[in-house]
């Protein structure tokens, strides 16, 4: 007689998470055999911001047994307004630490795997490869045509979701050979045309709700059960407060999921999106936050845009300034932030440039990543731009 | 007549509308009039070639003109035209 294959291990549900997942038991689309399928699963979640918050929360809840989650940033006042998985106790904070730990506390019974990293070409099919569903939540078109291609070329369905001010998209891609991303969109903006959160804003509950839709999503995948959202893009309006359902076709010229695709690895993103990977190097010398009176007048000649944030005294004012100057003394700056914009490009000054170096420490912990400091402040202005301001 | 659905992203470039009328006997005719009252709306819609962007997509009710007729695709009364950019944020 010969042997009969080992049954594959079935997980048992606890006492303590049957009563935890009761509600779900006794709806028959879920029950003891989808519970156990989501106990089973793997979800990776790409970024843990706006989408990935309510993504976080509610599959953890759930009791998707594993849930990997990709990110590299920190915490910061600016995300509190919508990224609910962060405290204010965390601002600071690695993202990853402060979500998993919120995810833990919901359901200790959830394996999180944290991906320190930044999600490339190098590392993504590694990363993904392990997982069942991938749930895109990033905020840049390089990573989500990544993610895209990584998903179709390991064959796994890829719950999108992306959003500005107060709209949003959702979609399901590269399920059983649906329509993905590329199909959608073959190519990304070029940069500057098209704003980001940071520069045009973002509903805060408006994640929340696009968010709730993708992990809706995620789970029907993991269930099998329901009608996704593949060959379907799901657009919502919340000031309208009205969906609407556009049919999404496979593209039968697609680079990458087509007949005759033309991508067979992950290629340079940042190349294709057309971004420089680096901010120009900063000059010789200088902190990559740091910039030279000398740069500071230039830009101001060039006519660029930027707003010029001198955070003396107001008697030192008096005494002199820099054209353009905005006057929110150090003191006052926690107070007076939100007159601020992180869109803006922001360049802090004071009489020496010790002050302001304080002010763009904490601005750049407030969620400012486009500030720099005038080395030398107005007595190095005075000496290499204009010496009829007066030094004191 | 047919009804233009402008997007968040476009909606500066559009007097501010959410929705614009327009007439036009092909969407080609219908996009062309509203670029004609809303000239700001070009370069967001057209490349230098003048043909669409490849990040926008032009839907005529729930279909998309590129499985239609393109900008060729007929308009009847009262049919609805989806401007859909693509947005990148996830909310970071």
């Amino acid at each position: 007689m010969s042997a009969q294959p080992v049954p594959p291990r079935q997980p048992a549900l606890s006492n303590e998470e049957i009563l935890r997942y009761s509600r779900h038991l006794i709806m028959p689309e879920v029950g003891m055999e989808g519970q156990l399928r989501l106990k089973q699963s793997k979800v990776l979640l790409v970024g843990t911001g706006g989408l990935g918050a309510p993504l976080g929360m509610y599959l953890a809840a759930a009791g998707v047994g594993t849930i990997g989650l990709v990110d590299f940033d920190v915490v910061d006042f600016t995300n509190l307004q919508r990224q609910v998985i962060h405290g204010t106790k965390d601002v600071g904070r690695p993202k990853l630490d402060s979500a998993a730990e919120r995810m833990a506390d919901i359901n200790p019974h959830v394996r999180i795997i944290k991906h320190d990293t930044m999600l490339s070409s190098k590392n993504a099919l590694a990363i993904l490869k392990d997982y069942d569903v991938v749930a895109d939540g990033t905020d840049n078109f390089p990573t989500r045509y990544l993610v895209n291609d990584a998903c179709v070329l390991l064959g796994k369905p890829n719950a999108y979701a992306s959003i500005f001010r107060f709209e949003g998209q959702c979609s399901v891609f590269g399920y059983a050979g649906g329509p993905c991303y590329r199909c959608l969109y073959p190519e990304p903006p070029p940069p500057g045309l098209v704003p980001s959160c940071a520069e045009g804003g973002v509903l805060g509950i408006l994640p929340g709700l696009v968010g709730t839709m993708q992990a809706t999503e995620v789970i029907k995948i993991l269930l099998g059960k329901g009608d996704l959202l593949v060959g379907r893009l799901m657009l919502f309006d919340a000031m309208a407060m009205r969906f609407r359902e556009l049919k999404l076709r496979k593209n039968p010229d697609c680079p990458i999921c087509g007949e005759r695709r033309t991508i067979h690895q992950l290629i340079d993103y940042h190349e294709f999106c057309g971004i420089p990977r680096h901010e120009p190097p900063p000059a010789p010398g200088l902190k990559d936050w740091e910039i030279d009176p000398v740069e500071v007048k230039a830009k101001m000649d060039r006519g660029e845009r930027f707003y010029i944030l001198d955070v003396r005294e107001p008697h030192e004012y008096q005494i002199c300034s820099i054209p353009g100057g905005h006057l929110i003394p150090l003191g006052e700056l926690p107070q007076r932030v939100h007159e601020l914009d992180t869109a803006d490009e922001i360049v802090a000054h004071c009489r020496s440039g010790m002050r302001s170096a304080k002010a763009v420490d904490f601005l750049r912990q407030a969620g400012f990543k486009k500030v720099k400091n005038m080395v030398g402040g107005i007595l190095a202005w005075s000496d290499k731009v204009d010496p009829r301001v007066p030094k004191y | 007549m047919a009804k233009v659905l402008i997007p968040t992203p476009l909606r500066q470039y559009a007097g501010k509308n959410d929705a614009v009328e327009v007439a036009g006997a092909t969407v080609g005719e219908a996009l062309g009039k509203l670029i004609d009252n809303h000239p700001d709306l070009r370069r967001h819609l057209y490349n230098d070639e003048g043909r669409l962007r490849s990040f926008v997509n032009v839907y005529v009710n729930d279909e998309d003109i590129r499985y239609l007729k393109k900008e060729h695709t007929q308009l009847a009364s009262g049919d609805v035209i989806s401007i859909v950019p693509s947005i990148a944020g996830g909310g970071f």
